[in-house]
């Protein structure tokens, strides 16, 4: 992400001086590189507010509304500041969290997405556990089998991964787990018969269900969540076991590894333990990159699942032209998706010695 | 040139193989005939291949390959289970969905084509610039991809399509405008490994101007690399293109887009599954073809980078 190499350059000048101590800055690099990529962000959805269609002067007071009436209005809207000061005020705004309000819902933006942010995030992290808990040791068996049979299995499972419409394996999934076969619970978080039985604590079911000691609640929930997490992790998986396999064949291939199987370890400890666990460094990285994406990616497989988290608050907001909770939506996923790239790097960073 | 059947009687294989050409088209015919050869050894990489070029041919010959009209009901014929009349059934329109998935293959194509030529370029002029230029160019047009780089796509192709309103090519723009960034960096790292190679300092020396350098002897050394990320991408992109046309904000009815065909053929999911079924089956397999060809291609292509 960051081009740490360009340093070499101006260290010269530095040394005369007074040096920052390496770490320091790494950290500052990182930290100028998330505020300029959120304030790239807020540009964005600022020029997409801008260029909407829409009169927002008008969407305000409505079309009957007479010339003076129109004047305050854009007046009390901060309209007729020059655009840069209004991008000023919007950026204050959402450093405050204030987005304006959903036209849709009438709450404040902000309100609207802190109650259903948990669902979505409930859903990715279950997508991301099923990724994880499977890709991994397929991808540690495909690069022990390399060339073979389960190794051809994982990539041609994997491509799958990359192929398939999630909306449409949703739909498939529905229709062969739900309502034919019956494995699972419908669209939705709970039955009706569960609802408003757990208070919300963290907003995430299985959580709060465990919380407040319900037991059925947790399975009632879980038995709703697992399908949808299942192919929306599907794409997790696809992409984890392909990275795990390359990064362990990389590590296979290594001294180390060679000797450890003369010093006599076990096939399955210089597998398992040596070279996995170098494998985790660089995994991090690719784990929380899988998170983020999935966190982007929910929105069709919450739309399919009549999931009530943030893409479907956006996807809802959208067609019915709500921009404040379309813009606010889109600042809220685009920022944990930044700063979860940024975490990624930053634990790379962290946890591997050599990356300095 | 000389006669070259005489010199290579075996024909056009010799000709192909010789190990001294003697033109640059026979060396160039030759690297050609053996990135095939590696190619076609890879049977999912030919099968990739195989699927794409269906997808253009039944693009071309649509009209030749439909049997009904893809937009006009037949309220007569509606929700019809697949037949020897209606190979996959018809929709709640009763339109053919057969005819539908032929013309919906144009539409396919061109999302991918155009955001191909829109992105592509795009990316190759900030990488090759940022690149050659080296210095603040460098980091002013690298922040700035990071920057892009860093933003969730679909999200903010959605944000985009909603400020300009629902259509294909919104939908086009929207996702070519989030789909550069990789190439950049890719041709930045391509252009930073030949900007000191002693022919481009010729080429300057000879007067050349830098958009002249960058056009005619960076770029051409970068496609290969675009060409195989494009190409991988593309499913991605096909992907995109049909979850904007299932929730309603891609390509707009009656046009027979796939993914707006599986939204439509939602509400009849448990008793007439060929409704959205069958356009599922069709971009699964149109981006599997992709993928496959793409995986193949970097293989012969960028061997370095493959896994």
């Amino acid at each position: 992400m960051t081009n740490g190499s360009h340093n070499a350059a101006t260290g010269e000048v530095n040394s005369t001086r007074f040096r920052l101590p390496q770490p320091v800055k790494v950290v500052l690099g990182l930290v100028t590189t998330l505020g300029l990529t959120f304030l790239g962000l807020l540009v964005v959805t600022f020029f997409i507010g801008r260029v909407v269609p829409i009169d927002p002067v008008l969407a305000a007071v409505g079309d009957h509304a007479s010339a003076s009436a129109y004047e305050k209005a854009k007046i009390e809207l901060g309209l007729h500041l020059p655009l840069w000061q209004q991008f000023l005020v919007y950026v204050k705004n959402v450093a405050v969290g204030d987005f304006g309000e959903s036209v849709l819902t009438a709450n404040p933006v902000i309100d609207d997405i802190k109650r259903v942010f948990p669902a979505t995030l409930e859903l990715a992290s279950m997508g991301t556990i099923f990724g994880v808990v499977l890709g991994i040791p397929m991808g540690v068996i495909a690069a022990v089998h390399k060339g073979r049979w389960p190794d051809q299995l994982v990539r041609v499972f994997g491509l799958l991964g990359y192929s398939v419409p999630v909306f449409w394996l949703g739909l498939v999934g529905l229709l062969l787990f739900y309502a034919k076969l019956d494995w699972v619970a419908g669209p939705g978080r709970l039955d009706i018969a569960y609802e408003y039985l757990v208070d919300p604590v963290t907003g995430m079911l299985l959580v709060d269900s465990l919380i407040a000691g319900e037991i059925d609640v947790f399975f009632n929930a879980f038995s709703h969540i697992a399908l949808p997490a299942i192919i929306l992790g599907y794409f997790s998986l696809a992409y984890i076991s392909r990275m795990t396999r390359s990064f362990m064949l990389e590590q296979l291939s290594q001294e180390y590894i060679i000797t450890a199987r003369v010093k006599g370890l076990s096939e399955t400890r210089i597998i398992w333990r040596h070279a996995l666990g170098n494998v985790m460094v660089p995994l991090v990285t690719v784990i929380a990159l899988s998170y983020a994406n999935l966190l982007e990616g929910s929105v069709l497989t919450e739309i399919v699942f009549a999931w009530p988290g943030l893409g479907q608050y956006i996807t809802n907001s959208l067609l019915q032209a709500d921009m404040n909770a379309v813009l606010g939506g889109t600042v809220v996923v685009g920022s944990v998706f930044i700063s979860l790239n940024l975490l990624s790097d930053i634990l790379y960073r962290l946890l591997d010695p050599r990356a300095k | 040139m000389t006669d070259l059947s005489t010199r290579s009687p075996t024909g056009l294989k010799a000709w192909l193989t010789n190990e001294n050409p003697e033109s640059h088209l026979q060396a160039s015919c030759g690297r050609a005939y053996y990135a095939w050869l590696d190619f076609a050894a890879n049977r999912l990489a030919l099968l990739g291949l195989i699927i794409v070029g269906l997808l253009v041919l039944v693009a071309a010959l649509a009209p030749l390959l439909a049997t009904a009209s893809p937009i006009a009901p037949d309220l007569q014929s509606r929700l019809l289970p697949p037949s020897a009349d209606y190979w996959f059934g018809t929709d709640e329109l009763g339109r053919d969905i057969y005819s539908r998935i032929v013309y919906g293959t144009r539409l396919t194509l061109y999302v991918v084509v155009l955001v191909a030529i829109i992105a592509a370029p795009v990316g190759l002029l900030v990488g090759t610039s940022a690149g050659y230029f080296g210095g603040w160019i460098d980091k002013v047009l690298m922040r700035i991809t990071d920057i892009f780089l860093a933003f969730p796509r679909l999200i903010l192709a959605l944000a985009f399509v909603s400020a300009l309103g629902p259509g294909i090519e919104n939908a086009i723009f929207a996702i070519a405008i989030t789909s550069w960034p990789p190439y950049a960096r890719i041709a930045r790292a391509e252009t930073l490994t030949i900007r000191r190679a002693d022919y481009i300092a010729a080429i300057r020396l000879q007067g050349a101007s830098a958009g002249r350098v960058i056009w005619g002897h960076v770029v051409p050394l970068c496609t290969s690399s675009i060409i195989v990320r494009v190409t991988l991408d593309m499913a991605g992109i096909i992907l995109t293109a049909a979850g904007l046309g299932f929730l309603g904000l891609g390509a707009q009815p009656p046009l027979p887009e796939w993914g707006a065909m599986i939204s439509s053929g939602r509400k009849f999911l448990l008793d007439q599954w060929w409704l959205a079924s069958i356009p599922g089956i069709a971009i699964f397999v149109v981006s599997l073809g992709f993928n496959l060809l793409g995986d193949g291609l970097r293989d012969v292509l960028d061997p370095k980078s493959g896994d």
